[in-house]
């Protein structure tokens, strides 16, 4: 695994101003999104999308809390993982990648890139799950409202730039 | 129920195995004997002499007497060893499928705990080939036990469990003796003699956790059914398995006599298991259904 | 040699195909298969659609079913073997006797592999497997030489795999409690070594130590690659040795035996790794694919970086060397 990028830290202070209402208002749209043209990730999360995941972007100051209540995601944007049953962390560029299906997890894991805590399975199932859906950010985008992905698009290209994962795929899988 | 002395899974010395064969032959209340090497090939000829004579001496104490094959068999020497084994004249308890391979079909044989029995259908495929015992893998929970034994009642194969031993829990081609020693397993130097009840392996915590026997890994605690007899009679389990270690065996077959007879288990067959077993320190989670590990009080 | 190459999801199922997989295997979404983890493996309709996306590639599926049924629920068993075979499967790879038995029985058409999981490791057993249930195919265990890899498909008819990437089994497969020893869960009865479920990461102060059911596999340090806590591949103590007294953490790496185990006869290569990612499997089996066209085509071997996918990033050949044991 080449050296992942961390994220410059004028964008890092950035993300960290961010209101947290309308960004978690923003984050639980797009991944309703994706669970609706994904109904796979859910039903192969099975039990364990009763949990409730953290997904900690080291390079950032937030913390993204994932659950889903009915099978419908939310997510909210918290300062810590308090209160959640599994963290995975890395730098954002590794947690990007690792969505996009455009690096291994077991090797990111290995090498200390990520760090699972907590309910391994669910961190597992989770991982899994969302490899299996083949995410493309970029096209995932298309599909939200227009003015949201207006308001988002611009924001994936800077995190393209910085963390130097493509988050829009070519042609076919990697 | 009745009591089955299972083979000596450990590289004891020749002249312990002889006095061991002959107390258990005079004294032990045991029915029925498994011997011969379990683990290891290379073993065999520092011990093979004392095979006939044990049986033999067995024999003449009323003991039903069964041979057991390699629990893996590899080599070309190995597989006539296992093929020999069939034309010994002693019932044989097969420990790797390969010896199968050479019993003709109908001849009877025992089933042992290293043969993956864990389901009605594989009960019934050894049954109709000729098996006449099956000890269950340890690893079954005693529901499981409970339909096996049932299913070799009704087709008149005899269920047995383990009852007292450190469990064997894998097999290699690896010799972690040799490997501890630094020396290859062909230039091993029969070092797992070193430890007739096999060496301990420990957490980085200091827990004793495992024990290794050359090819073989064991469990460090001690496996005992004492707490599960009553439930174990109940469901047709027709024998337990006491695997020899250097602790009493004799005092210890003594107390499960007593404790089978009873229908159920007191403290002195706790106290003869502690005191047979390594440092002591039983397990049972197995039949319960858990970790292997874990020990519950009856 | 034709290449069989892992499937945990539908997606990898794909990456490996299009990646030039002859074959993948896969299983069931339960604990039918030795690989029964959180969030991997088939639907019955995901097995449907995977043969037919398999087959339009000219590529096959292998299904395993390779744990041991349960004694009293063997009708689950039962059932991926009728629902394999009526996805279209090539194969369906088997452990226990007993559904052996039952599926030559009843799917005598359904082609039978030996999983790895029955640990036949002499030409003599896998002639009687073969007598006996009329097995295709036997997936050798990891405690073979391949010298002796050699001598067995000198004296049987019935095709060899052998196992040449991924995680390494140090013990003789399907012959191991080691793991429900420490959890209650085991390969043979759940489909899962180590569970996930029982694996707890736990931070002391620079280190970090993984603990499986109650007990610590090992501790590293934060610079060192951190396995996950297989329990045959951890760091324990006996008498003055403190380490790796079973396997280091290393995964198999046999790249460099392929022309060896050409000569010894062997049919198929398999890759392990159907916990792994599509990325991770497209990678894998693009590599070994180019290796193995190269081997056929008498050019040699191209050099492989596969290095940064192993387990601790340090790979072996294990068993294949005898020094190993």
């Amino acid at each position: 695994m080449t050296a992942l990028p961390t994220l410059a830290p004028p964008l890092s202070r950035l993300a960290g101003l961010l209101p947290k209402p309308p960004a978690s208002v923003a984050l639980t749209l797009l991944a309703r999104r994706i669970a609706a043209r994904h109904p796979e990730i859910v039903s192969r999360l099975g039990y364990h999308a009763g949990a409730t995941f953290a997904l900690d972007p080291t390079d950032l100051p937030v913390v993204m809390v994932l659950t889903l209540p009915g099978g419908v995601p939310r997510i909210r944007l918290q300062k810590d993982d308090a209160g959640t049953d599994c963290r995975i962390s890395g730098k954002l560029s590794a947690l990007f990648a690792l969505v996009h299906g455009a690096v291994d997890g077991d090797a990111l894991f290995f090498s200390r890139d990520l760090v699972i805590a907590g309910d391994t399975a669910a961190a597992l199932a989770l991982r899994n799950a969302i490899d299996n859906a083949e995410l493309d950010i970029m096209e995932e985008l298309q599909h939200l409202a227009p003015p949201l992905a207006r308001a988002l698009r611009p924001v994936v290209a800077l995190l393209e730039r910085q963390t130097g994962v493509a988050l829009h795929r070519a042609s076919g899988v990697n | 129920m009745d009591l089955t002395l299972g083979p000596i899974q450990f590289f004891w010395e020749a002249p312990r195995i002889r006095d061991f064969y002959a107390r258990i032959a005079d004294e032990a209340p045991v029915a029925r004997v498994v011997l011969g090497e379990l683990v290891c090939s290379k073993r065999l000829p520092f011990w093979q002499g004392e095979i006939p004579v044990a049986v033999e001496r067995l024999k003449a104490a009323g003991k039903e007497v069964w041979l057991t094959s390699l629990a893996l068999v590899t080599l070309k020497r190995e597989r006539q060893l296992t093929e020999e084994l069939v034309d010994a004249g002693v019932g044989v308890e097969i420990s790797d499928l390969t010896t199968l391979a050479y019993l003709p079909k109908g001849t009877p044989f025992s089933v042992s705990p290293l043969i993956n029995v864990y389901n009605i259908g594989t009960l019934d495929w050894l049954a109709e080939r000729g098996a006449k015992r099956i000890c269950l893998p340890n690893e079954l929970p005693l529901a499981s036990a409970a339909k096996l034994a049932a299913a070799g009642a009704e087709r008149g194969v005899a269920v047995e469990v383990w009852g007292f031993g450190r469990q064997p829990l894998a097999i290699s081609g690896r010799c972690y003796h040799a490997r501890l020693h630094n020396r290859s397993k062909d230039s091993c130097q029969f070092i797992c003699n070193a430890d007739p009840d096999g060496r301990e392996v420990d957490t980085l915590d200091g827990e004793r956790f495992l024990a290794v026997n050359g090819v073989q890994t064991l469990s460090a605690a001690t496996s005992f059914a004492g707490g599960e007899i009553g439930a174990l009679a109940a469901a047709q389990v027709s024998a337990l398995r006491l695997s020899p270690q250097t602790g009493n065996m004799v005092a210890l077959a003594r107390e499960f006599e007593a404790a089978i007879a009873a229908g159920k288990a007191g403290p002195a067959l706790e106290a003869a298991a502690r005191a047979a077993a390594p440092g002591g320190q039983l397990a049972n989670g197995y039949l319960r259904g858990h970790a292997g590990a874990e020990w519950a009080p009856a | 040699m034709e290449l069989v190459c892992p499937a945990g999801t539908p997606a990898a199922l794909r990456a490996a195909v299009e990646a030039g997989a002859h074959s993948v295997y896969c299983g069931f979404a339960d604990e039918t298969n030795a690989r029964n983890f959180p969030g991997l493996n088939f639907s019955r309709p995901e097995l449907a659609e995977g043969v037919a996306f398999a087959h339009r590639h000219g590529a096959k599926v292998l299904v395993a079913i390779n744990t041991f049924p349960r004694a009293g629920d063997e009708a689950i068993w039962h059932r991926a073997v009728a629902d394999a075979e009526k996805a279209g499967v090539d194969a369906v790879i088997l452990a226990d006797i007993g559904l052996l038995a039952h599926a030559a029985k009843h799917h005598p058409k359904l082609r039978r592999n030996l999983s790895v999981q029955a640990a036949a490791a002499n030409a003599d057993v896998i002639n009687f497997y073969a007598r006996e249930f009329g097995v295709s195919r036997v997936v050798l265990p990891r405690v073979l030489t391949v010298a002796e890899i050699a001598a067995i498909n000198r004296e049987t008819e019935v095709e060899t795999e052998v196992f040449v990437f991924g995680g390494l089994c140090v013990m003789a497969e399907g012959r191991c409690s080691l793991s429900s020893y420490a959890t209650g869960q085991s390969p043979n009865m759940n489909g899962v070594c180590s569970p996930a479920s029982e694996v707890e990461y736990v931070q002391e102060g620079a280190q970090l130590a993984a603990r499986l059911g109650n007990f610590t596999i090992h501790r590293v340090g934060a610079s060192e690659p951190a396995p996950y806590p297989t329990l045959c591949k951890g760091c324990f103590t006996s008498g003055d040795e403190t380490g790796h007294i079973f396997e280091d953490a290393v995964s198999l790496n046999a790249t460099e035996l392929l022309p060896q185990l050409k000569k010894a006869g062997v049919t198929a290569l398999k890759i392990e790794g159907r916990q792994r990612s599509r990325s991770y499997v497209a990678q894998v089996v693009r590599s070994f694919r180019a290796a193995v066209d190269a081997l056929e085509a008498g050019r040699p071997m191209p050099t492989s970086a596969l290095a940064a996918l192993s387990e601790g990033q340090a790979s072996t050949t294990g068993a294949y060397a005898k020094t190993w044991r």
